[in-house]
């Protein structure tokens, strides 16, 4: 592979994710357990174990995917996290819909699906949520794929870029959801949305480069 | 941990089983988790749906039945229903009138059930809702959330549920819905964590000579964490910041003292005879008092008092009969 990315590597894709997920499920409750109520490890364990098994038969096509990835997070999730990982695969199926999936359609897609997210969630860049990595996540891919990059190349600059804004919302004082409520006192902790997110990243990252 | 359980992944679906065992009164729908009246809501009738995360018992399932909800939606330990369950728990008690959503003022809660209203709204049901924001704990301003929603949302759903019950139409009762979530303050405090059963250890650490206050009934953390104290200090603790935040008069209001799960009666009623001194030193006519487990947090030992002031309109539908599990009276 380089220029173009297989429906196949999507539901490779979504896979990896879960297992992420699985792996670091106690990691992900306990950094929700500090400013939140420690539920986040569990609950996305939970839907994204409910999308795996939903994988089989194989969609029929990227849209399709991210269709049936969304709904079934935001029917077995539930919490926060259900509606706005719900959302973002919801909104990335469309912008899928017609022709190959290359590096400037699945950035397209990206970005959909984070805008889902800003709009279901109001939140900002900077209120110590998914969206601080999951926006320069989309910028970095972005700017990648301008540049000419491949899918595989433009997916390491975007998990890099969620990294560094995962690791950024350790001193925020968190503005939206339940750590809100703590107002200071959430400040000295990782966000843990932002921590999924760059699973889901870092998930499309491996994927690609095996892939590739 | 040591709990009452068999596999974690389990407790909600074998909890609702015991539920439908222990009440005949209400139904359970164990594929979409919704605790329903067993009776099919009379006909031009506003429905009234709650729900949330469990963990909070009887909170809301214990308070479905004639004069309060009509559905309950069951979300996992501390996580908000989805929107699916919510959407079925509007449809089943819908009887044509339109359905009050009450939603307590958490992220999850209020995403969830906002799609779920968008969701009824297209298969033409007519929903409204009510959000209950009335932790005093957490700073309310352009930059937060909100605040938490916690006791408040008993008492509005007794009221609500009354006037619901007398077959007042749609508007009527989210309008006094509306009002008796504005006239509601809480304020809670912990004395030790609660244990997600999934997450199998305690929320958080607190040294047996502290406690936190403000805390949330998730174990969220509260806004400061102190040195225990006695009980006649913990009242001021609770009653100051509540009287402070009405910033007015508060005269007759209908007073929760909820236990949050571990601490005995015992206790609550030792804290409440500190706490009723100090509410009519500030000028708080208490018209009716709860105290129990209402609104819990597992196993936390902890309180919780929420304050509402009430007019009579609110008291009457205070008293009026109610019969569910967790609440019956007059009936």
């Amino acid at each position: 592979m380089s220029g173009t990315v297989a429906l196949d590597d999507l539901v490779s894709w979504i896979r990896a994710f879960r297992d992420t997920v699985q792996q670091h499920k106690d990691e992900l409750t306990q950094l929700d357990s500090a400013i939140g109520d420690a539920d986040h490890g569990s609950n996305m364990a939970r839907g994204l174990d409910a999308v795996v098994a939903r994988l089989d038969p194989r969609p029929a096509s990227p849209t399709d995917l991210f269709k049936t990835v969304g709904m079934t997070l935001v029917s077995s999730v539930g919490g926060a996290s259900g509606p706005l990982y719900g959302t973002l695969f919801l909104r990335m199926g469309p912008a899928l819909s017609e022709g190959e999936v290359d590096a400037t359609t699945l950035g397209a897609a990206l970005r959909a699906g984070v805008e889902g997210v800003v709009a279901r969630g109001k939140a900002e860049l900077g209120d110590k949520t998914m969206i601080d990595a999951l926006w320069p996540a989309v910028d970095a891919w972005d700017t990648a794929a301008a540049a000419g990059a491949t899918p595989a190349a433009a997916a390491r600059a975007a998990a890099e870029a969620a990294a560094r804004g995962r690791d950024a919302t350790e001193p925020l004082v968190a503005r939206k959801g339940r750590a809100s409520y703590l107002g200071e006192r959430s400040a000295g902790h990782l966000d843990p949305g932002a921590t999924s997110a760059t699973m889901l990243l870092e998930a499309l990252r491996d994927t690609l480069a095996a892939a590739e | 941990m040591k709990k009452f359980v068999n596999d974690p992944a389990d407790v909600l679906a074998e909890a609702l089983r015991g539920i439908q065992a222990a009440h005949p009164e209400v139904r359970v729908d164990a594929e979409n988790r919704v605790i329903l009246r067993a009776e099919p809501t009379r006909a031009g009738k506003v429905a009234l749906v709650s729900g949330g995360g469990s963990g909070h018992e009887p909170m809301h399932g214990g308070f479905v039945g004639r004069g309060m909800l009509d559905a309950a939606a069951a979300g996992e330990v501390f996580t908000s229903p989805t929107p699916d369950q919510v959407l079925a728990a509007t449809q089943a008690v819908d009887a044509g009138a339109g359905v009050l959503h009450i939603v307590k003022n958490y992220t999850g809660d209020v995403l969830n059930f906002e799609m779920a209203a968008e969701l009824a709204a297209a298969e033409g049901v007519e929903v409204e809702s009510v959000l209950v924001s009335d932790d005093v704990a957490v700073q309310d301003s352009t930059w937060t959330a909100g605040r938490r929603g916690t006791g408040t949302t008993v008492i509005l759903e007794k009221i609500v549920g009354a006037r619901a019950e007398e077959g007042a139409d749609l508007a009527a009762v989210a309008d006094l819905a509306r009002r008796v979530a504005a006239a509601g303050r809480s304020m809670g405090v912990a004395l030790t964590s609660c244990t997600v059963p999934a997450a199998g250890r305690p929320t958080f650490e607190l040294p047996d000579d502290e406690m936190e206050v403000g805390v949330g009934i998730h174990g969220e953390p509260g806004r400061s964490r102190v040195k225990l104290a006695s009980a006649h200090e913990i009242a001021a603790l609770l009653v100051d910041p509540i009287v402070h935040d009405f910033g007015e008069p508060v005269g007759p209001a209908i007073v929760l003292l909820s236990g949050l799960g571990a601490t005995p009666l015992i206790e609550q009623y030792l804290l409440y005879g500190e706490i009723a001194p100090l509410l009519a030193a500030a000028g708080v006519e208490v018209q009716r008092v709860l105290i129990g487990d209402y609104i819990t947090s597992l196993d936390m030992a902890g309180a919780s008092l929420t304050v509402v002031k009430a007019d009579d309109e609110m008291l009457r539908l205070w008293d009026a009969p109610v019969v569910t599990p967790g609440l019956r009276w007059g009936a």
